[in-house]
């Protein structure tokens, strides 16, 4: 947690979910500072609300090979 | 048996009934194990199927006929219904059906003319792939757990695709999909699905590809046995998850892919996790980090305790107890001296009054003695301060009284001041 970790809007729900994942482990694993503990929690909480978001916002996207060309797909 | 035995061995000849002689005869066939397990190729024709749903009909060839019945369970496991004029091969037993006097073939299988062809080769390409090692387990690949973009290999119009997307959509629509449409039965699909291998890995690199289609006859699923087909598979840069048919068709392509599944629809299913899993992972996470950060607080909590505790070994608060009670005490020790001292002083005072008040005049005059003033009031301490005739004034306690002086005598032992 040396580097300001990245907005958790910009992360994709894959990425999100991997650091959520890590920081659980790090919370039982290591030990921190009540400060460094406090923070990586609240910055878990944001990582499932980001996850959970995702998850209510994704539509999937349907591509189409056409040719050599990747387009939208339409049925 | 025995009882048809009869006639011949012991009997002239006799007249037999009908029915003795046709169950003679199904006995006879029926004792016929080549009879009894047999394939018949030819066409069909005087297909029926009344309301009790068995089928009867008829396989001819340019030679002969031959009635069949098929009964309503073994119908039921048809995939296709026959039809007048196709070309079939049948399995079953041959009987006689004892009331209307015919033999006839009691089918319980019937597919397509060609199929058991069909299925030779199968078998022989089957064998060929195994022994090359294409369905070695350890040729296998991981599926992904939470692919980013899925690859489909299917018919752009089949219901298969639509139960795909559908899936997809319920399950994990983070998921991206990229369709590689192609012919999946007759003569182009096997060159379709190979190349659209080739397409999606190229241009796509999806994480999983699946390769599907909906159910349907030996004949119409026979893409998926074709070698170059399987070799796709073999080859395809991203693991290949193989849906094609029912749950009871298995394909060269199902032996050769990472995983197989029973149905399309089980294909997607295997490819994505399902959101509500992942949501409830996500609560148990967002409770589990609850629990630890309230474990964290808790430590801290309980080690600043102890921190505490030990602090409180070197609190200067006993100290100050101490030093306390010695200013108390010092306190109590000054006024017990202060104290004395004032008990001292004030015997001492008490003394000095005494003797003060013994020496007062009162006290001397108490005593009997009385001062002398003359007439001008000063105290006569000396007879040199009088002289005969001097009028005196004398003070006692209780009064004065007035006096003449009558002669002054010197005290001899006194000198004269």
């Amino acid at each position: 947690m040396t580097k300001a970790p990245t907005p958790v809007e910009e992360l994709t729900y894959e990425q999100a979910r991997e650091e959520l994942e890590s920081i659980v482990a790090s919370l039982e694993t290591e030990k921190h500072s009540l400060d460094e503990a406090m923070a990586l929690f609240e910055r878990g909480l944001a990582l499932t609300k980001r996850c959970t978001a995702l998850l209510d916002q994704a539509e999937l996207k349907i591509q189409q090979i056409s040719g050599e060309e990747i387009l939208p797909f339409n049925s | 048996m025995a009882q048809y035995s009869l006639p011949f061995s012991f009997q002239p000849p006799v007249t037999w009934t009908v029915t003795d002689l046709t169950r003679y005869l199904r006995q006879l066939l029926e004792s016929d194990e080549a009879l009894q397990d047999v394939w018949v190729q030819g066409e069909i024709s005087n297909f029926s199927r009344p309301s009790s749903g068995h089928l009867y009909f008829t396989i001819k060839d340019s030679g002969a006929a031959l009635r069949c019945v098929m009964w309503r369970n073994s119908a039921a496991r048809l995939q296709l219904m026959p039809r007048d004029g196709e070309a079939v091969e049948a399995h079953g037993v041959i009987s006689i059906y004892e009331a209307g006097g015919q033999y006839q073939l009691y089918a319980d299988t019937l597919r397509p003319a060609g199929e058991g062809a069909l299925y030779q080769e199968f078998l022989r390409l089957k064998a060929k792939l195994e022994a090359e090692g294409l369905f070695d387990p350890a040729r296998k690949r991981e599926i992904p757990v939470q692919p980013q973009r899925i690859g489909l290999i299917t018919s752009p119009t089949g219901a298969a695709l639509r139960d795909m997307f559908n899936t997809l959509r319920r399950r994990y629509p983070l998921v991206e999909v990229v369709l590689a449409p192609t012919p999946v039965q007759g003569e182009e699909a096997p060159g379709g699905i190979v190349a659209a291998f080739k397409l999606l890995n190229r241009l796509a690199q999806p994480d999983v590809i699946l390769l599907a289609r909906g159910g349907g006859s030996i004949e119409d699923l026979w893409a998926f046995n074709d070698e170059r087909v399987a070799r796709a598979i073999a080859a395809s840069a991203a693991p290949v998850i193989c849906g094609v048919g029912h749950e009871t068709d298995f394909t060269i392509a199902d032996f050769v892919a990472d995983l197989r599944a029973p149905t399309p629809t089980a294909a997607a299913e295997l490819a994505v996790p399902d959101q509500a899993d992942l949501r409830a992972d996500l609560t148990d996470l967002e409770e589990h980090l609850g629990r630890l950060a309230l474990a964290n607080i808790s430590d801290q909590r309980w080690s600043l305790k102890e921190l505490n505790n030990r602090l409180l070994l070197y609190s200067p608060r006993p100290r100050l107890l101490s030093d306390r009670q010695r200013v108390d005490e010092m306190a109590f020790r000054l006024s017990a001296v202060t104290r004395h001292f004032l008990a001292l002083e004030t015997a001492r005072i008490q003394g000095l009054s005494q003797r003060l008040a013994s020496l007062s005049p009162q006290a001397v005059m108490e005593r009997g003695y009385a001062i002398l003033y003359d007439q001008t009031g000063h105290h006569i301490r000396s007879i040199s301060q009088v002289s005969p005739g001097d009028r005196l004034l004398a003070h006692l306690t209780d009064g004065s009284l007035s006096a003449k002086v009558e002669e002054t005598c010197p005290n001899p032992n006194k000198d004269i001041t």
